[in-house]
């Protein structure tokens, strides 16, 4: 475990910016925060999370696939992919941290997506433990510890101090680089801060929120339940939760047509939206009820089928905050849970 | 907005009605009055054809200025038509210019069949004045700009 | 006010008025309280809610729910009636299957707005009208209700119901004395430069989950123009800045002339833009160039971009106004 006084945290960002990129929480003119590339004079954001999702450092909104040039009968396809710089992610809280290795599940699956490996390849993920968590967190529902993240190294913000300890050989490697700034120390202070997180943690209103439905009854009953009738009849079909969710990972591929020629984009879609999947022959979902329950039993059911039983929820409480009529996966899971 | 003189030509879009104003255009071309290429004639049924977002879809693929002429105010083939587009562009623009996109890049103008010179007058004068603002930066579509 | 509006509700699904009733449910906190579809009597006991966290404008689901069997009962609040009517006047409802009960409204308390003062890990809140006592996971705290409310209710324009069949309380009345196109003439009053900073500063943050679309009651379209494969300009996510102003500029434009200022629009928006400074800027100038309208007011007049007349100014009055080049 290592060590730098606050007072030296824009010399730290100073020095990991001389490398390589850095991006960390800022507040915005409206105090709301989000990720921002860090440049001399910009503070580390006080607010628990960013609005956004930190996926869009390896899964951006839109990607710009490819381009295509026309000649007559020949189509030539440019490949406009650049080498990618590294970049440094800095302020990840356990719940983003967590939904890379989610996202990694996805993408890094065979067929490996090759936009996202060279991103990830490239980014070093510097956690940042919650020391004060609120009321829409549940990660702790998904055994993620908000007082201890993942990542490639984790750091602990105290009163005087920034702890910081490397996880993976990359965290270990971004160490080397600062090294000048930081001094050994033992955890004595970090652990008092985790035993003060663990308190609240425990008492938050969703900590003992149950998600064994999901896991005790068959995909079959779950999909065929009357509940989705009354659970999705006020959603007003708008992407707000996909879009601010950290592990929801679908996307649309479409061609531009720039009139001398065409570009080739990926962007984020929602299966909220009608026209989600939709075919050539038809549309596979008809109804909003459709739509919304593809998103809980992707994330409940479908998702931890085939992946050893973990849920393609962290917990970030975003959707939570964010839904315009407060319909959420909260609500769905304790609604399901009633039954019990 | 610094006009580099020597080489930047505005693309402009006019928007004409069929009745009056395309009439117009043609008279100034029978009646040889020089106005400037730059200008591309966009035919309409009616000035009230014209949507909002044609106006922004000339923008995007490259316009630096958009123009609409139809009839005189009393004058519509439809009777009412260019009323419509009247309010309707008259709010359009005071919206383009409350977000903050240069207000002269877009203009209306009614040219009836009888006033090729009139035409010929308005687009020269508008050639020139979207020339001095320079190319369209706050309302361009980076893709669309052609290879050079 | 909780009490009446259940036993309305009650009463009404008793004597066969209404077989369903449109209203507001609690959630897991005071403030997170969802439009839901009552059925039974014991619905409306478990979860019925209506005071001072009930955000919600219930109108538009009237287009959906008023094509469904038998009769519905809604209740609306002054603002919201503005919307319904201007659903009636575009022929979107089925009016006769709709019993609307006016309700009161002081203006609605925004979780949003108290987070933003600081005050965070809300678990309860309670209004008395006044003032608003949090409760937190690090202790109470008290807020006066004027501080609480969202931008869409500290610039109430209307404490009147346009429409109803029944009211619960007095009614209210209107208040042209709103400060709401402030905002909108500091901007007027801005250089071009300044304005053009402000909206690519908040259009930018823009992530095209169309929310605002989405609850917008004048955005009743059966296939947006933005969702439809054949218009050209479909858009998932906007991938460059002119994509984002497209999207608000149509949608806005769309929408001028019909837009109640409702409020909704910035009230759903998960990156607080504030777009009802593109409607309010469409209502200030149709007022000034056309006279005052009131979208939703009455069920007669004539929409201001439907009607026109011969002395209407012309579109070249908009390089007469003020604000710097």
């Amino acid at each position: 475990m290592f060590r730098l006084p606050v007072s030296k945290m824009d010399e730290f960002f100073g020095a990991i910016a001389a490398a390589q990129t850095l991006y960390l929480p800022a507040d915005g003119k409206d105090g709301k925060a989000s990720y921002v590339k860090w440049e001399s004079g910009i503070a580390l954001s006080k607010a628990l999370n960013t609005v956004r999702s930190a996926k869009d450092f390896f899964f951006p909104q839109t990607t710009n696939l490819c381009d295509f040039n026309v000649n007559g009968k020949n189509i030539e396809i440019i490949d406009n992919r650049t080498e990618s710089e590294d970049f440094v992610v800095f302020g990840v809280r356990a719940c983003d941290a967590r939904s890379f290795t989610i996202l990694d599940k996805v993408f890094l699956a065979e067929p490996v997506d090759s936009y996202y490996a060279t991103r990830r390849e490239h980014g070093t993920v510097i956690t940042m433990a919650c020391t004060a968590p609120e009321e829409n967190c549940f990660c702790n529902v998904f055994g993620i510890d908000a007082a201890n993240p993942e990542g490639d190294a984790a750091c602990w913000l105290t009163e005087n101090y920034l702890y910081i300890n490397p996880i993976t050989e990359k965290g270990r490697k971004f160490i080397e680089t600062v090294k000048g700034l930081l001094e050994e120390c033992d955890s004595a202070e970090v652990d008092a801060q985790k035993a003060a997180t663990k308190e609240i943690l425990d008492r938050l209103p969703f900590a003992n929120v149950n998600t064994d439905y999901f896991r005790k009854n068959t995909l079959l009953d779950i999909f065929n339940s009357d509940k989705w009738a009354k659970l999705s009849e006020s959603c007003l079909a708008c992407g707000t939760c996909t879009f601010v969710c950290p592990t929801c990972q679908c996307y649309d591929i479409k061609d531009y047509d720039t009139g001398h020629g065409v570009k080739r984009y990926r962007t984020w879609d929602s299966c909220m939206y009608s026209d989600f999947t939709k075919m050539a022959a038809a549309n596979s979902r008809t109804t909003q009820l459709q739509r919304f329950r593809q998103r809980f039993m992707h994330k409940l059911v479908y998702f931890p089928d085939n992946n050893e039983g973990e849920f393609g929820c962290v917990g970030c409480g975003r959707c939570l905050s964010r839904c315009p009529i407060s319909m959420n996966i909260i609500k769905v899971i304790k609604n399901f849970g009633e039954e019990e | 907005m610094q006009v580099n003189e020597n080489n930047f030509r505005p693309k402009i879009v006019a928007f004409c009605c069929n009745w009056c104003s395309y009439a117009g255009a043609d008279l100034a071309g029978t009646n040889r009055l020089n106005y400037p290429a730059d200008v591309k004639i966009i035919r309409v049924p009616c000035s009230c054809r014209v949507n909002p977002m044609f106006i922004l879809r000339a923008f995007q693929r490259g316009a630096d200025g958009v123009i609409m002429c139809g009839c005189h105010p009393g004058d519509c083939h439809y009777t009412s038509g260019n009323y419509f587009a009247r309010r309707r562009m008259t709010l359009l623009f005071s919206m383009l210019d409350y977000m903050g996109i240069e207000r002269e890049r877009t203009r209306v103008e009614w040219v009836s069949a009888a006033e090729g010179a009139k035409f010929a007058a308005t687009m020269n004068e508008f050639v020139e004045t979207v020339t001095a603002l320079g190319e369209n930066k706050r309302l361009e579509d980076l893709r669309c700009k052609s290879k050079q | 006010m909780q009490e009446q509006t259940v036993k309305r509700a009650l009463e009404l699904l008793a004597d066969g008025t209404v077989n369903r009733v449109l209203g507001w449910k609690t959630g897991e906190f005071a403030y997170d309280t969802t439009p839901a579809v009552f059925t039974s009597a014991e619905e409306v006991e478990k979860s019925f809610i209506y005071n001072d966290f009930c955000g919600p404008n219930l109108s538009k689901y009237l287009i959906k729910e008023s094509r469904k069997e038998g009769k519905i009962l809604v209740f609306l609040k002054p603002c919201d009636t503005y919307s319904f009517n201007q659903l009636c006047k575009e022929h979107r409802l089925i009016r006769e299957n709709i019993y609307v009960i006016g309700v009161p409204c002081t203006g609605k308390v925004s979780a949003e707005k108290i987070k933003s003062s600081g005050i965070k890990g809300i678990t309860g809140m309670e209004s008395d009208g006044e003032n608003v006592t949090v409760h937190t996971l690090y202790g109470d705290s008290t807020v006066k209700k004027s501080d609480a409310m969202g931008a869409k209710c500290s610039t109430c324009k209307s404490k009147k119901h346009v429409a109803f069949d029944e009211l619960i309380g007095e009614d209210g009345e209107v208040n042209n004395d709103n400060a709401r196109f402030e905002m909108v003439e500091k901007l007027e009053a801005m250089s071009a430069d300044e304005r053009y900073e402000f909206w690519r500063g908040e259009l930018s943050k823009c992530i095209r989950c169309n929310a605002c679309r989405n609850v917008c009651p004048a955005c009743s379209c059966e296939n947006c123009v933005f969702d439809n494969p054949e218009s050209g300009i479909q858009q998932r996510a906007a991938v460059n800045s002119f994509e984002e102003n497209m999207f608000h500029l149509i949608r806005a434009f769309h929408v001028a002339g019909r837009c109640t200022d409702c409020g909704e629009c910035s009230r759903v928006c998960p990156q607080n833009i504030p777009l009802h400074l593109l409607n309010r800027k469409y209502i200030k100038d149709i007022n000034e160039f056309y006279g005052d309208y009131q979208a939703g007011a009455d069920l007669d007049t004539r929409p201001p971009l439907n009607a026109y007349t011969f002395d209407d100014c012309e579109p070249s009055i908009v390089y007469k106004k003020g604000g710097n080049e």
